[in-house]
């Protein structure tokens, strides 16, 4: 099976934040919920970065080694997925994750947290593929459709990609390539070089 | 002649060859500076890879910006979840366990070689007031609410090891709902009671020479001597100290971990966490010898905290400076 993983080319994206308002869209997440964000490194200077950051779907992901339920399991494809049966809203994933991906709908008063969401890449829940149980909970399965996910799909600069790490990796080796190895190179020529 | 010199001759040609063959190999390694230049050098190792700066920076942790407003969402990678990670579920997990364990451990084998502690006088029939009925609800208040956090706490910690296995992961999913629930709203309740509680006992605690020499005498536990103790005996004041201490910090960080509304930082929240677990584990062993001692482990301590009477027998044995006490105001009213 494919290992799937998630790429941001930080020499590509331009922070158009279409990614974050697709993945919203696509998914109905509730208010205050972001399963997805564009961050910006020295914004507004010659260096400015922006990456575009969800649930990296780590291979030894700490919200799955201190979740005090066990609800997170790994798929097939190497993702990280959550059952929210389980799920008791405690927290602990937020705390030991490195890149902020779990999110919680605030659930009563005081801030209390309601059950954990996060990116599935598009790859949905325990439910059974495309029910309205699974859209309900998680959002669409679009892997089931036999389609990747929507913020690296729509992707206007092809910044964001997604799927097959093998294929991933192999596109990001020839842009690379064609950028030239110089480390003193960047800028936007360095990305659309031709 | 010439043939003795000979020899020599050539040991001194070899000794000189030798050394210049030495110099050269670590001088002419050294003529690249002459071509380059060192002020050149100093120049090309200030220069720094971008790419390199701007995942150097996300590795530290500075803060970018992001259209996503909330909490901590301009910071791409935090490194620190690692480390809590890593704290709790090695080392903390690991010897809190053990912490727990060997304390029972202990007990239960002191038990079986010392038994319970018995009165050494048979009862007189005349008692004491030792606790107000004030006292005793308070001090039971606190002991049920800390045996719930407890049960729900340490479920947290080692359920995922213990009670999975018998519970299923959807029923125990179930219970830990509740118990967080239960944890987070009693949490506040307990530190309530427990505040008052260093309060209004605090100047029966104070630690004097009365002590040392109670310590000395392993305060009556083992041997036939009978150490003098005021109203609180030194181990009680040791948990009074415990929970004045490692209690209060419990519970403070506890408020922290309670209300995610205020803001605090994931970096707050680990710290937080990690005082909450070690407090907690030293209050839970401790707590478990306080049990002991009051209630198995020593004839007629119970009766003091639950119906508020002791023996004037028992005063003597364990308290008799407090006995002493008590008597002498009773003659001057």
């Amino acid at each position: 099976m494919a290992r799937m993983k998630f790429l941001c080319d930080a020499e590509r994206c331009i922070e158009c934040n279409a990614c974050v308002t697709a993945c919203k869209n696509e998914h109905e997440v509730p208010w205050g919920v972001n399963r997805r964000r564009v961050v910006t490194i020295d914004d507004g200077l010659p260096e400015e970065k922006s990456i575009s950051v969800a649930c990296m779907h780590c291979s030894d992901a700490p919200c799955q080694a201190v979740c005090p339920v066990d609800c997170f399991y790994t798929t097939e494809d190497g993702l990280v997925l959550h059952d929210k049966d389980i799920c008791i809203g405690c927290g602990y994933c937020f705390y030991a994750c490195p890149f902020g991906a779990p999110q919680y709908p605030q659930e009563g008063a005081f801030g209390a947290r309601g059950k954990m969401d996060k990116c599935t890449f598009c790859a949905g829940g325990p439910e059974e593929d495309n029910s309205q149980e699974e859209l309900d909970k998680y959002g669409r399965n679009r892997l089931a459709e036999g389609k990747l996910p929507l913020c690296a799909e729509m992707c206007s600069t092809k910044a964001l990609l997604a799927g097959d790490g093998d294929i991933v990796a192999d596109l990001f080796r020839s842009r690379v390539v064609r950028r030239g190895g110089r480390p003193d190179n960047w800028g936007w020529d360095t990305a659309y070089k031709d | 002649m010439a043939a003795a010199q000979a020899p020599t001759k050539r040991k001194k040609m070899m000794l000189w060859t030798g050394i210049l063959m030495l110099v050269a190999i670590f001088t002419l390694p050294l003529t690249g500076y002459l071509a380059t230049g060192s002020v050149e050098a100093e120049e090309a190792s200030e220069a720094t890879n971008p790419r390199a700066d701007t995942w150097r920076q996300v590795r530290q942790g500075s803060e970018g910006y992001s259209a996503v407003t909330g909490r901590e969402t301009n910071e791409l990678i935090q490194g620190s979840g690692e480390n809590w990670r890593q704290l709790r579920n090695g080392p903390m997990a690991t010897y809190g366990s053990w912490l727990l364990v060997g304390v029972l451990l202990v007990l239960s084998a002191f038990y079986l070689w010392r038994g319970q502690v018995k009165m050494t006088h048979p009862r007189t029939g005349e008692t004491i007031e030792r606790w107000t009925v004030n006292e005793r609800f308070l001090h039971w208040t606190t002991a049920v609410l800390f045996v719930i956090l407890g049960i729900t706490g340490l479920s947290l910690l080692y359920g995922r090891l213990v009670l999975i296995p018998v519970l299923g992961k959807e029923g125990f999913g179930v219970y830990a709902d509740l118990a967080k629930l239960t944890h987070n709203v009693l949490g506040p309740a307990f530190m309530v009671c427990l505040l008052i509680m260093v309060v209004i006992w605090f100047k029966h605690n104070f630690l004097n020479r009365i002590d040392l020499e109670w310590f000395k005498a392993y305060g009556g536990m083992i041997g036939d001597k009978h150490p003098s103790a005021e109203k609180l005996n030194a181990g009680e004041k040791m948990w009074f100290w415990t929970l004045a201490t490692a209690g209060v910090a419990l519970c403070l960080s506890g408020l922290v971990l309670d209300f995610p509304n205020f803001g605090q930082e994931r970096e707050v929240i680990q710290l937080a966490h990690v005082i909450h677990l070690i407090t907690a584990l030293i209050l839970v062993a401790f707590s478990f010898g306080h049990i002991y001692i009051g209630t198995i482990g020593t004839e007629g301590a119970l009766e003091g905290m639950t119906g508020g009477q002791v023996d004037v027998a028992w005063a003597e044995q364990h308290h008799d400076l407090w006995l002493k006490q008590v008597q002498e105001k009773q003659h001057s009213k």
